[in-house]
């Protein structure tokens, strides 16, 4: 069970080539900008072709390069926040959120629209465009869009990077109840580390395309498996984060 | 009024009906090539492109040539047709529909596949990331996103159609009562030295036009 993904492209002169696995709970794929993190994502998604390689949820395969196994993206049961959410500009917030719902029968659509409305708290607003929210909003209508049909696994790519700190607080609250109440496996995206500790159950670090260390994010930060993640890692010290007990950074 | 005789009537009436089934023909096909051009990377895609541009540049006289070598009786296509019905299209209120048609493609094209090209491509990821197929893409959110500029493309492709002259006049002559559009009749009446109905023709075709592209302006702007 969870997501297995093994993956190489070349782009451009730029390499990836990761392997990592993604169990239930929050996995952080966590680097510098250009590092591969939502290259990979796009590969997840179908949205881009990996060279080879394979991507595993749950024992279905997405994509298998030796097999020649390519599921579109419209038929992999995944849900994606895009970094700039993509929400339609010119469908409502209830529009957006249903046409997440696929194929599924009119009253069943309804009902799932109305619970993650209220489970996002965006009665009131069902009507407005999304050019008429807050930043917040907008962010709740993405996730409640992306998790309408039921993903096996929910993508986030720098979802809260665009927004003011005491709504990122706010998200990253809700993003631990989508974690209790959908019990999939959730990637996410960030080159912030404070954000990659507070909501990591799994860190997964890249640097220039390749996976460097994976673990909990104690371990990654207490024993940095070499200089670079130590440096990558550095300003969760100095931004004075409250580190699990019996941890330290030398 | 005397000016409004039967003549000035029929082309008015031929030039808005040609205008209106060529401009139904543009829409239909640029907005599928133009999407096909936005979107797709294929062999040949530069070659379609500049075949679908080509109409914008020529001469008119040039477009309807290669047309009448296509379309004509001994044409590459028009030979087959004849042989097979007995029918031609040359010297028809259709030719007139083939030459608007093929001379105000290029700026439905243009203009659609511009507005296409400005939707953003995430836009389309999220809606296949959340199961929609190619089709059901285009409908719900490229057309949708891109409709001003389809608006725009059809209003020109509509005046130029209206005013299509050199093509049309290769392709489907000048027969009074049969193919004389308004710039047919206009240049007839002017060599003929008939000023008076010319001029009222003129005016007339400039009203025309102006009041459609006045009024789309108005609807795109609210």
């Amino acid at each position: 069970m969870g997501l297995t993904v093994d993956l190489q492209k070349e782009v451009k002169g730029f390499t990836l080539d990761v392997s990592w696995r993604a169990e239930d709970g929050i996995t952080v794929l966590f680097g510098y900008s250009g590092s591969g993190k939502s290259m990979t994502l796009q590969m997840i998604a179908g949205l881009m072709r990996p060279d080879s390689g394979s991507i595993r949820l749950n024992g279905g395969v997405l994509f298998d390069g030796s097999h020649g196994v390519d599921i579109p993206p419209q038929r992999r049961p995944l849900g994606y926040v895009f970094q700039d959410l993509a929400l339609f500009p010119h469908m409502t917030v209830r529009e957006n959120i249903l046409y997440g719902a696929g194929r599924l029968c009119r009253d069943e659509r309804r009902v799932r629209a109305e619970e993650l409305i209220r489970l996002f708290r965006l009665g009131g607003i069902e009507g407005s465009l999304p050019s008429e929210i807050s930043g917040g909003q907008r962010q709740r209508v993405a996730l409640a869009r992306a998790l309408i049909r039921r993903p096996e696994a929910l993508l986030l790519d720098e979802p809260f990077s665009a927004l003011d700190n005491p709504i990122r607080v706010e998200m990253r609250r809700l993003l631990s109840r989508i974690r209790e109440d959908f019990g999939i496996p959730i990637v996410l995206v960030t080159h912030d580390i404070i954000e990659a500790c507070t909501l990591a159950d799994r860190i997964v670090v890249y640097a220039g395309g390749r996976v460097r260390q994976a673990g909990p994010p104690g371990e990654v930060l207490g024993n940095p498996a070499g200089p670079d993640v130590e440096m990558l890692v550095s300003a969760a010290g100095t931004a004075g984060l409250q580190l699990p007990a019996g941890l330290h950074l030398n | 009024m005397r000016y409004l005789d039967d003549s000035v009537l029929f082309s008015l009436r031929l030039s808005l009906q040609v205008a209106a089934v060529s401009t139904v023909l543009v829409a239909v096909s640029g907005i599928g090539i133009a999407y096909v051009l936005a979107r797709k990377d294929f062999r040949g895609r530069g070659l379609l492109d500049m075949m679908v541009t080509l109409p914008l540049v020529l001469p008119p006289t040039v477009t309807g040539y290669y047309l009448v070598m296509l379309f004509g009786r001994n044409g590459l296509i028009g030979r087959y047709l004849y042989e097979l019905t007995g029918w031609s299209i040359m010297f028809t209120w259709y030719a007139a529909v083939l030459a608007s048609y093929v001379v105000a493609l290029p700026l439905m094209i243009k203009t659609a596949r511009a507005a296409m090209e400005s939707v953003d491509p995430n836009l389309v990821n999220a809606s296949y990331s959340l199961g929609h197929s190619e089709a059901e893409t285009f409908f719900r959110v490229v057309l949708p996103l891109s409709r001003r500029g389809i608006i725009a493309g059809t209003v020109l492709s509509f005046a130029r159609a209206l005013g299509e002259f050199g093509a049309t006049l290769m392709l489907a002559g000048n027969i009074p009562g049969r193919t004389d559009t308004m710039p047919i009749a206009i240049y007839t009446l002017a060599s003929s030295g008939e000023w008076t109905a010319a001029n009222f023709m003129v005016l007339l075709l400039t009203l025309v036009s102006g009041f459609f592209i006045y009024t789309t302006n108005r609807a795109r702007a609210v």
